[in-house]
């Protein structure tokens, strides 16, 4: 599924707003999520899950290529765990 | 301060000029069909943000950590998040900002 089978999935299962609203409010959504992640700020949603950011430390890295070595700064990674209910429908539709 | 739908719903509503019913009722159908999608074993792939991807993890020993009693973990499916360029270069900016 991508964003915009979802905004089309989005319109068609209710009656109260059209494909141009759906789409700007799908866009709005994300934008915000992305937005508070790069703030710093977690995303959390009871049965969906939770967005952190992970720490990576700097460190010396080496180029593949050339076998130089290299710094690499800090980072922030943007890490996701998935509710209780989504790993569960998940799991259990999959029928392992 | 974390990101919640309440927040979500807030800015739809001010934004968009969304009534409170619309704003709620589309944050929640938001979340809803990205759960069917991978509940139908779909990848959901939300461009600029970032892939929801399945993988199914075979049976492999485990131990309970209280009991030291061992226990196979059973073979699962699990949604793993992949963020997009877009997101980890935001989100990479961060760690300069501070």
């Amino acid at each position: 599924m991508t964003k915009s089978d979802l905004i089309e999935i989005l319109s068609e299962r209710q009656s109260l707003l059209n494909y141009r609203d759906v789409e700007l409010a799908v866009k709005l959504i994300l934008e915000q999520m992305s937005e508070s992640l790069s703030g710093g700020d977690r995303i959390e949603i009871r049965g969906f899950g939770s967005f952190t950011l992970h720490h990576r430390p700097a460190r010396i890295g080496r180029n593949p290529k050339s076998g130089e070595s290299v710094t690499l700064d800090e980072k922030f990674v943007p890490h996701f765990k998935p509710g209780k209910e989504l790993r569960d429908r998940v799991n259990n539709a999959a029928g392992l | 301060m974390a990101l919640t739908k309440a927040n979500m719903t807030e800015q739809l509503y001010d934004e968009l000029g969304f009534n409170k019913r619309e704003a709620k009722e589309l944050v929640e159908m938001f979340f809803e069909e990205v759960r069917s999608a991978l509940e139908a074993g779909e990848h959901v792939k939300l461009s600029g943000f970032g892939n929801f991807e399945l993988r199914d993890k075979s049976e492999r020993p485990g131990r309970n950590p209280k009991t030291g009693e061992e226990i196979p973990i059973t073979a699962r499916r699990v949604v793993t998040f992949r963020p997009g360029q877009k997101l980890k270069a935001r989100v990479d900016g961060y760690a300069r900002s501070k």
